[in-house]
């Protein structure tokens, strides 16, 4: 406020200079030279927040990454598949669960593309989903806690890669695989693959208060290879897009194999159609087994519940539930405008973008006008469909988003570029060049019925020489770009994490007065969750030691701890007693084999020890909490295994009260 | 921002003083002032020193309401039994980390506090620590005086706050 009054006095001082310096300073130029720097649109003084929440994932990091636009500030790194030794994620008691598989633990994925919830076929800033890609599984995160919340597994998947994309109440997330398998898994020879690998498109319902995610059905497609998918909305709601590569079903050298014919499929599913039938008692029960992992927020704690079987739908059993749409060239992002009317087919190994009409593909059902079928399922005829082409003259499309004023903006990769064009027209109105190789793109609610048609984020693969050289390895970089006008003007370059595929962004508006500032202690149902001082100790089960701890600027309560000796496993459950905004405490013990704990205000983690050496040892708060965080530690002496030296606990010398 | 003050401050006194031509009378109630201002600055040492054989903890306040959303509670009703109950319950929940009823642990023994501190002083210093240890006097130099040791704030809400105040009178 002051600063601003001391702004407006400075300027006005200042133009009262000028004005009597004459009239040689008018502006020439309108606006000036001012309006158009590309650091002022970028810059968020200090203290202040940024316009937009933007979600990038990960990719190889498994997990997902939260920035600040137009800055390009990163503001977090959430874990979600992969263990996270900064929090503990994946390394505390509590949240090990969270990365089960029937595979057992599985402490990595490859997290591909975050999609926002919504109502309405708008943003409604509750929770972001994310794929885990090598394991199939779906992550949905919290985004009033920004914690990865629960995670299912997909069976009969491979490859979990046309995911998790998010229909317009947020009835589902929808996960389809990209390998075709054998369903159910069987030891047979590869070379059999055509005509009996199958491809599974999963439809996981969200329970609309909690967000709780179920597979309600998989609906099992032939053996191609489903890249990528979007839902239908407004208009095409209740429909399904997924683009097909591979429908030479190759099992070998398959850049070559797989390229062979000169139109793919992308598959339309009518899901509504498919939930009817499955709700009138239809489908196949099969044997499976994939686990379930929910975070509960109220006892800090994941549980994993292993499920047994899943419910399978054969679409030649739901006649008008599936058709297929011929789309040149391997098309592999597959886009639907905020209208829903125009599903966009991005030939990857193309110049031109295919758009095909929802209308005209309703027309072409009616009229049963097909042109042949895969392996039952009708195949229409391309013309029939087909609204329009984009020839950009550019080379290898892979993304489209939306503004929400008519226009798309697809990104080239082979050609590293951003092409805006009209939808309707089909004609192209701007490019610009990226750095390098881009990927995929992100306009805020680019993909929903709403577009925050301001800023378009495109995440490069290749980063080479835009920032100072780090060795051979360098983050993948992304640019900003301002499309509020006709030409999209470059603004920043900013360096992601892992290797963000697609990203999903929202107006902060929506999400920032919700982000929870402290867990309540009153609230907190963990187990071993001591909510006073006076209630902490140790108890002794066998050769398990429990420890119940507590934590507040800057002592541990206890802080010396006797009696444990070389052999037991020493459980450490610290329970957080700050109620202030963002006052965590960490800990850590000298050789424990794991990971720190950082324990939020009100909140409970547990950490394992098993003392493998005779000594007093010490551990201590990892996160500098006050100016007496260096005096924040405490020792556990360890006797030998056979001492009978008794349990003790205390914390200062007095017994006073 | 302090040095865009003093130019400003430095611009008014240069334009002030330009303007000139001040009576002998001014003149010399601006010599008056001068006196009194050097009679209070002796006055002032005398005062602190006073206060530092006093260590913060030990000090009788009870004028101070300090910083925060307390602003007066007026004659404080005759104590009530229940709140007492609840504001122990509050007390041994959110307080006990660092303080003891009888003796000094993380922070100051609480016996008789309500007999040294305004209960507005005492509630502001529960509900916003942050900004009393910031801008009153005494909460900053308690801090001092206890290592520097931060007053946790525990979000209570007023009511809560109220509750261990009622629960503190009776410590006396």
């Amino acid at each position: 406020m002051k600063t601003r009054k001391i702004k407006l006095f400075t300027a006005v001082a200042a133009s009262l200079l000028l004005a009597s310096c004459g009239p040689q300073t008018n502006n020439k130029k309108s606006g000036g030279a001012l309006s158009s720097s590309a650091a002022e649109k970028v810059y968020v003084a200090p203290g202040e927040h940024d316009e937009f929440y933007a979600f990038l994932s990960g990719g190889f990091s498994g997990n997902l990454t939260v920035y600040g636009l137009p800055s390009g500030r990163m503001l977090k790194e959430i874990p979600v598949f992969s263990q996270y030794p900064t929090s503990g994620y994946g390394y505390s008691e509590e949240t090990k669960p969270m990365l089960n598989t029937s595979f057992g633990f599985v402490p990595w994925d490859d997290a591909h593309h975050p999609d926002i919830s919504q109502t309405n076929g708008e943003l409604d800033g509750r929770w972001v989903f994310i794929n885990g890609n090598n394991t199939p599984r779906i992550a949905r995160i919290s985004l009033t806690t920004f914690e990865t919340e629960e995670i299912i597994e997909i069976p009969n998947s491979a490859g979990n890669h046309s995911s998790s994309f998010i229909t317009e109440n947020t009835e589902y997330v929808v996960a389809g695989t990209r390998f075709s398998v054998p369903i159910p898994q069987r030891d047979m020879p590869i070379k059999d693959y055509k005509s009996n690998f199958k491809g599974s498109l999963s439809f996981i319902s969200v329970d609309p208060e909690h967000g709780h995610m179920d597979i309600k059905f998989q609906l099992m497609m032939p053996g191609f290879n489903y890249d990528l998918s979007h839902p239908g909305r407004d208009k095409s709601h209740g429909w399904f897009f997924f683009t097909t590569y591979n429908t030479e079903e190759a099992n070998t050298l398959m850049e070559v194999n797989s390229s062979q014919n000169d139109k793919d499929f992308i598959a339309a599913v009518n899901w509504k159609k498919i939930e009817e039938y499955v709700n009138n008692g239809g489908g196949t029960m099969m044997p499976a087994e994939y686990a379930h992992n929910v975070y509960d927020e109220s006892t800090h704690t994941a549980t994993t519940t292993m499920k047994k079987e899943v419910l399978t739908v054969d679409p030649l059993k739901v006649p008008g539930a599936v058709y297929f749409l011929p789309t040149p060239k391997s098309p592999h992002g597959c886009d639907v405008d905020p209208t829903g009317q125009y599903i966009i087919g991005n030939g990857k190994l193309s110049a031109d973008l295919t758009i095909h009409s929802f209308d005209k593909m309703i027309a072409a059902i009616e009229a049963k006008k097909f042109d042949g079928e895969a392996y039952g399922i009708p195949i229409l005829n391309f013309d029939d469909v087909l609204a329009g082409t984009v020839k950009s003259g550019g080379l290898g499309p892979l993304h489209t988003e939306f503004d929400g004023k008519g226009n798309a903006y697809t990104t080239f990769f082979i050609s590293s570029e951003v092409v805006k064009w009209k939808l309707g027209t089909w004609e192209v109105i701007d490019r610009k060049p990226t750095y390098y190789s881009v990927g995929h793109l992100m306009i805020p609610g680019g993909n929903s019925r709403k577009p925050f048609g301001k800023y378009v984020v495109a995440m490069n693969k290749i980063t080479k020489d835009r920032y100072l050289p780090t060795g051979p390895e360098m983050e993948h970089s992304a640019q900003l770009y301002d499309i509020s006008g006709e030409k999209m003007e470059l603004l920043i370059d900013f360096p992601t994490h892992g290797e963000p595929h697609y990203a999903a962004g929202c107006p902060a508006d929506l999400i920032k007065a919700n982000s929870k500032k402290i867990y309540r202690l009153d609230e907190n149902k963990h187990p071993y969750a001591i909510l006073s001082p006076d209630q902490a100790k140790v108890e002794r089960k066998g050769n398990e030691v429990h420890v119940y701890m507590s934590t507040i600027r800057s002592h541990f309560t206890p802080d010396n701890i006797e009696g444990v000796k070389v052999g037991d496993k020493v459980y450490f459950h610290i329970t957080n007693h700050e109620q202030d905004f963002d006052v965590p405490h960490g800990f850590a013990m000298i050789g424990q084999n794991t990971s720190e704990l950082l324990i939020m205000p009100g909140q409970t983690k547990s950490s394992v020890w098993e003392p493998k050496k005779v000594g007093v040892w010490p551990f201590y708060c990892t996160d500098f909490c006050s100016a007496l965080h260096q005096e924040m530690q405490g020792y556990v002496r360890v006797s030998p295994a056979d001492s009978n030296i008794e349990l003790s606990w205390s914390l200062g010398d007095s017994d006073e009260e | 921002m302090k040095k865009i003050t003093i130019i400003l401050s430095a611009i008014l006194i240069v334009v002030l003083s330009s303007c000139g031509g001040s009576t002998a009378n001014e003149a010399a109630k601006t010599k008056d002032e001068t006196k009194e201002t050097t009679v209070a600055k002796e006055e002032a040492p005398v005062e602190e020193k006073a206060a530092e054989d006093v260590k913060p903890s030990e000090r009788v306040d009870l004028s101070t309401k300090g910083v925060g959303p307390i602003k007066d509670l007026g004659e404080l009703p005759p104590i009530d039994e229940k709140m007492v109950k609840e504001g122990l319950e509050l007390f041994q929940a959110k307080c006990t980390a660092c303080h003891k009823a009888k003796s000094k642990f993380i922070g100051p023994a609480l016996k008789g506090v309500t007999e040294m501190r305004t209960p507005e002083w005492i509630m502001n210093m529960i509900l916003n620590p942050t900004e009393m240890v910031e801008k009153d006097p005494l909460a900053k130099e308690l801090l001092v005086e206890f290592n520097g040791s931060p007053m946790a704030n525990q979000n209570l809400t007023e009511d809560e706050a109220r509750k261990i105040l009622e629960f503190f009178r009776t410590l006396n």
